[in-house]
């Protein structure tokens, strides 16, 4: 089975681009499915269920999402496995922006929506930097100048990546997303495996629940704003 | 030549513009990659997620960005091999398209317009759902073309475009420009702004936040950009407005700069401008329409009449009073 990890921010258009990969994948005979990771809530599962794609649910509450995933990743590989499927796609909204999902040795997706302006390639962390496939939504909306620019800002962060622009709703672009991720590794092993970029190591107090402000209830690791005195 | 591989002198303004970008933490007195990363805490290494040599790779790398890319190849010829329609029926036409053509695609929505121009963006090799091959100068192309980078050679200028960044019409395009590694911009930005200014009917100027342009502005500088600023050789119209944009003179333009031009519209003035007419139904090209001595003639009356409608609206946003019909 092969597993691909999408991410992007909230909105990005991660649904619909996994949606129009997926039926063009199944189109070409390939079981498919998706684990959605959210923090508070998703809809998501219904869309895919629509088209019916097999997709599996996980809500992280309290959890940076991306920590949440990587407790995961293993169990929902197995539900995959379990149904037979060819490829099982990851969809997590990148809202930490210092974690990322990629896995070393698994094609890294990073969805970016054209329609939130050129510096957003400059403002996202490791899930772009990390990503093989950095897909640019919306660009039916915005003009070709700042579809150049967009590209340009994220080779500047990621020179190996493959940019590809994909239409979420007409579905234009996502044959060759699909060509992609067919393509990708069938044999990646996740037990022991590496994530490509470290997640937060910091456990500080408000991690573990504490809500008073003051330097009395800060334990653990601290980090302080360097501000010139 | 050995002086190309000796290694270039170490830039402190590159540098630190990658150490941004990079969401680095900043250090103006590092005189190299190697002793940058020799000053930094254990605490800010860690943070990096990087080590010494992925930092070295990653810099020169964003380093070749600076130069223009050498591969952005010149298009002499673009072939599109027929394939099939929605039916498996083969389809009756190879097309090929070179620099300063004009086509027309016309057929009702659904009938495969999208199918085409996906096929050309993608370099088709007989692998898309149409069976359809793309050859560019006559040659397949190579895999790295088609699937390295952002490949795609099309530009597209749609009606649902906006301009989305807030920026004055002279800074957005010098960052356009900025995007291309052009040695000297100011000229080309200047051409660029001469010819939308030109296209448009409402002057604008450098200092006119894009946001600000009216819909025929904003239309007219697309267009421009894509024209002079734009590396992609072929240029994708869908419907452009017919007001407050010269369309004819923007057709010009594209021709005069070399671009394959597709236009997707059944507006008639545009649609018997082409050089030909691709009639494009249940997904494959049906009919290949090379406009005769009628159709030409027709253009000539269609301009005369756009001329007149042109007039009339200018008239009217000048408040005057209308009491017949243009001559
Ligand atoms: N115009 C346009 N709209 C798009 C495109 N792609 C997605 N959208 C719209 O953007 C909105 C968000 O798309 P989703 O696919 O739900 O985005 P998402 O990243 O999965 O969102 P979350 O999972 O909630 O974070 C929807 O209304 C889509 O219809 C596109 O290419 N063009
Ligand atoms: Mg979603
Ligand atoms: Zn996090
Ligand atoms: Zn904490």
């Amino acid at each position: 089975m092969r597993l691909v990890t999408v991410a992007g921010p909230p909105s990005s258009g991660k649904t619909s681009l996994i949606v129009r990969t997926l039926l063009a994948l199944r189109d070409d005979g390939l079981r498919v499915g998706v684990v959605k990771f959210d923090c508070l809530s998703t809809q998501d599962a219904a869309v895919f269920e629509r088209h019916e794609i097999p997709a599996l649910v996980g809500i992280s509450s309290g959890f940076c999402p991306d920590h949440y995933f990587i407790s995961n990743i293993e169990d929902c590989a197995a539900w995959g496995e379990r149904l037979g499927l060819d490829l099982l796609v990851t969809e997590s909204a990148g809202l930490c922006n210092r974690c990322a999902p990629h896995i070393r040795g698994f094609l890294a997706v990073c969805v970016l929506d054209a329609l939130s302006g050129v510096n957003t390639p400059r403002k996202v962390g490791p899930m772009l930097k990390t990503a093989d496939l950095v897909v640019i939504t919306k660009g039916d909306i915005v003009s070709q100048a700042e579809r150049e620019v967009f590209a340009f800002r994220v080779r500047q962060v990621n020179p190996r990546a493959r940019i590809l622009f994909v239409n979420g709703i007409t579905g234009q672009g996502a044959w060759e997303a699909a060509r992609i991720w067919r393509s990708a590794s069938e044999n990646g092993v996740l037990e022991g495996g590496r994530l490509r970029f470290s997640v937060p190591t910091a456990v500080c107090s408000y991690c573990l629940g504490e809500t008073r402000i003051g330097s009395d209830h800060q334990h653990g690791t601290v980090r302080k704003i360097p501000i010139p005195s | 030549m050995t002086t190309a591989l000796s290694p270039a002198p170490f830039d402190a303004a590159r540098f630190a513009e990658f150490l941004r970008l990079h969401h680095l933490p900043a250090r103006a007195d590092a005189g190299s990659p190697e002793a940058y990363w020799a000053a930094l805490t254990w605490e800010q290494r860690e943070d990096t997620g990087l080590d010494p040599e992925t930092l070295a790779a990653r810099y020169a790398e964003f380093l070749t960005l600076d130069r223009p890319p050498g591969r952005e190849m010149a298009l002499h010829s673009l072939d599109v091999l027929r394939g099939r329609d929605k039916s498996g029926a083969p389809e009756r036409y190879d097309l090929r398209f070179a620099p300063g053509d004009v086509v027309c695609l016309v057929g009702p929505t659904g009938a495969g317009k999208s199918r085409l121009l996906a096929d050309i963006e993608c370099l088709a090799q007989r692998d898309t759902p149409t069976g359809r091959q793309v050859l560019i100068n006559g040659q397949p192309p190579g895999d790295a073309e088609r699937f390295s980078g952002e490949s795609g050679l099309v530009a597209q200028i749609s009606q649902n475009m906006n301009f989305v960044i807030d920026l004055p019409v002279g800074e957005f395009l010098h960052m356009h420009a900025e995007s291309r590694a052009l040695t000297d911009p100011a000229p080309i930005v200047d051409q660029v702004l001469r010819a939308a200014v030109a296209m448009a009917g409402e002057p604008f100027d450098a200092d006119t936040q894009v946001t600000q342009l009216s819909g025929g502005q904003s239309r007219a500088l697309m267009i421009a950009d894509a024209a002079f600023l734009s590396p992609k050789p072929v240029v994708l119209i869908d419907e452009i407005e017919n007001a407050g944009v010269d369309r004819r003179a923007a057709l010009d333009l594209f021709v005069r700069k070399g671009k394959i031009v597709l236009l997707s519209t059944h507006d008639p003035l545009l649609a018997l401008s082409g050089s030909r007419r691709l009639v494009i139904r249940h997904g494959a090209v049906q009919d290949v329409i090379t406009p005769g001595p009628e159709e030409q003639a027709m253009v000539t009356r269609l301009v005369e009449i756009d001329a007149r409608l042109a007039d009339l609206r200018s008239r009217l946003r000048n408040g005057e009073r209308i009491s017949a019909f243009p001559a």
